[in-house]
């Protein structure tokens, strides 16, 4: 009988391995090897004359990478770009995610969920290009501002420097707003996956105890929130920083580390630097998640 | 003297489910007070009520006389032992027991010091660094306890308490729970379907079924003198003898309690005491509890009597199923019921 039960043990085992190595071997080979690969690619030389990568391990790359100021720059710019996009997610995201996830009924909540999930169906170039056109000189959203009597407002706030332009479309504003509006959806779900997860005694115990709404919201219902707002902006954060398609179509002229990627890679023929540059997204990332780690933003899990 | 905590004709429909219908109570100062009954018969309704979480369709909600039916949670001074305990993942234990201090900007140091005082009046002393999620059923609880002892409330409010505790840790809770009440001397009010729970812990219950107050009186009484079927079967598990089963007993078609212990097996060759009621019956089927044994007797008209014999008694011995016996029980012993 004993043998009978470990044989049938050892069977599902068997089978229970079978299920797994697929999976592993994907995530394995497909994902971590390659991510090794490219790690890997960035500490490559290249010869100066052929433009061909010769295996041998050297620093030079990242010497390049981090040395040339036009380099940092746009390190800086990219960077400065995903915080802001971020912050401004996070922002409307929250009130977003709350209501979805403790105020609507479920038949509303359907219906954001929907909306939320919609726009992401279709296809990521023709939004682009899309807000490109709404974004224009005589494109929608100036005819907007006409309509409402606020030109003078956007003409003052494209005048501004740096994030202004000749038209929304051609200013780092504008490339704010499609780039805000691409990951929003992304910042929503995990947040109203998070607050959903709160269950409702604890905000009656918070009122219970003698909190104020305000008071709930800070002490209880941000923190709970703090994983899934964690989650969202790694995702709004790490996208924006890798990104090459919306800066490339909108906005201001000034190179991102996703172009640069592109470009490296591609006309440049420049492997190396490409994949030391792919590289920065991914290191900001790791500080970003120790650093929220060391705030506590993974406590309530 | 004013009553702590009164509700006055209150009413709660949900759609049209009618979760309360005109219930009123009033619970005394220092009252240890057990609202009982099954799932869906309002006295959870009562308890939210009763701490703000929800408010009455109609009817009024008094707290130390003081009209409280608009008033939202934070503004009672009544504070809530939930069922699931609702601590604060993110918190320590002492964070959690401090919260209704924070929140009202109590200073940290006497935050503090406050916490560690609750916690040792609820025995743990030494776990005021643990996060809730390290702490057993029972540690839970009393956490739960002390937090919601902490802003000192003139009634403290307990849903369901011992429902998520296993038998040894709730009876312990009980006897701990009374004694603290005890001891603090304040209101307590708790929810609970179970009946043993009930019958040891409050002074005075009030009974719901179906969004009314069934019967509102002392353990004592509602155990001996329950004034309708459902109390006499839902608290005492005494047999209810319907009007037309009482008629062909008694002679009188009114409805009444007997519960299984005061009914007798009479022995074969033994005489029935003079002036008892007596029935024959065949024995469906017998449990044995070690003090006592219980069987399910069927009269020739159909009821369906419960009688617990103690091991002492000589018929216990011979009880087997498709026996038939003879039952007697003193008249007075039984309890006339309401239609």
């Amino acid at each position: 009988m004993a043998a009978r039960v470990f044989s049938l043990q050892g069977r599902s085992s068997f089978y229970f391995a079978l299920l797994l190595v697929p999976p592993l071997l994907w995530l394995g080979i497909v994902y971590l090897g390659s991510l090794f690969t490219l790690l890997l690619q960035s500490f490559y030389a290249i010869d100066e004359f052929t433009a061909r990568v010769v295996p041998r391990l050297t620093l030079a790359t990242y010497r390049v990478l981090l040395t040339q100021p036009a380099h940092l720059d746009i390190i800086a710019r990219t960077v400065v770009m995903a915080i802001a996009v971020t912050a401004v997610s996070a922002v409307i995201a929250f009130p977003v995610a709350l209501y979805m996830a403790r105020y609507a009924g479920p038949k509303l909540k359907a219906l954001f969920y929907v909306g939320i999930l919609l726009p992401m169906w279709t296809s990521y170039l023709v939004k682009v290009y899309a807000w490109r056109l709404i974004l224009a000189k005589q494109g929608i959203a100036s005819w907007g501002f006409e309509q409402l009597g606020l030109m003078g407002a956007l003409d003052r706030t494209l005048a501004v420097p740096v994030v202004g332009g000749p038209s929304l479309a051609s200013s780092y504003l504008g490339m704010f707003v499609v780039f805000v509006y691409m990951w929003l959806p992304f910042m929503i779900l995990p947040l109203a996956a998070a607050l959903e997860r709160v269950p409702g005694s604890l905000l009656q115990a918070s009122a219970d105890l003698g909190a104020t709404r305000p008071q709930t919201f800070r002490h209880v219902v941000l923190p709970l929130a703090l994983p899934g707002l964690a989650a969202g902006s790694i995702f709004t954060f790490s996208l924006t920083l890798g990104d090459y398609i919306i800066p490339t179509v909108v906005g201001a002229p000034g190179y991102f580390i996703g172009m640069m990627v592109y470009q490296q890679q591609g006309t440049a023929g420049n492997l190396p630097l490409a994949a030391a540059f792919s590289v920065v997204p991914i290191v900001l990332i790791g500080l970003y998640l120790a650093l929220a780690r060391r705030l506590g933003a993974f406590d309530a899990l | 003297m004013t009553a702590a905590i009164e509700l006055h004709e209150a009413s709660r429909a949900f759609g049209n489910v009618v979760a309360l219908e005109r219930v009123s109570l009033a619970v005394a100062p220092g009252e240890f007070f057990a609202l009982l009954g099954p799932s869906g018969s309002g006295k959870t309704t009562s308890l939210r009520l009763i701490a703000g979480f929800d408010q009455p369709d109609s009817g009024r909600v008094l707290l130390d006389g003081e009209d409280v039916t608009e008033a939202p949670p934070f503004a009672r001074n009544v504070n809530t032992v939930f069922q699931d305990y609702a601590l604060f993942p993110h918190m320590s234990v002492a964070e959690n027991v401090a919260y209704g201090l924070k929140v009202r900007g109590v200073g940290s140091r006497e935050r503090e010091a406050r916490a560690r005082d609750m916690l040792e009046l609820v025995r743990l002393g030494d776990l005021g660094s643990r996060r809730p999620s390290q702490l057993s059923g029972g540690q839970r609880q009393r956490v739960a306890l002390a937090r919601a002892l902490i802003n000192q409330p003139k009634v403290l409010l307990l849903d369901e308490p011992l429902g998520a505790l296993d038998l040894k840790l709730r009876e312990e809770m009980q006897a701990e729970l009374k004694g603290l009440q005890k001891r603090l001397g304040i209101t307590f009010v708790f929810v609970t379907h179970d009946q043993g729970e009930a019958l040891s812990m409050a002074d005075r219950i009030a009974v719901f079924s179906q969004g009314r107050i069934e019967q509102l009186d002392t353990p004592r009484a509602l155990y001996n003198r329950p004034r309708t079927a459902f109390v006499a079967s839902f608290v005492g598990s005494a047999n209810v003898v319907h009007a037309d089963a009482a008629r062909e007993l008694t002679g009188h078609p009114r409805a009444f309690a007997i519960r299984p212990e005061l009914v007798e097996i009479v022995a074969p060759g033994t005489p029935v005491r003079d002036g008892s009621i007596r029935c024959e019956g065949v024995v469906l089927d017998v449990l044995y509890h070690g003090a006592s044994s219980r069987c399910r007797v069927r009269l020739d008209d159909g009821t369906t009597l419960a009688v617990a014999q103690p091991e002492a008694a000589s018929a216990a011995a011979g009880l087997v199923a498709g026996a038939h016996v003879r039952l007697a029980w003193r008249p007075d012993a039984a309890v006339p019921l309401q239609d």
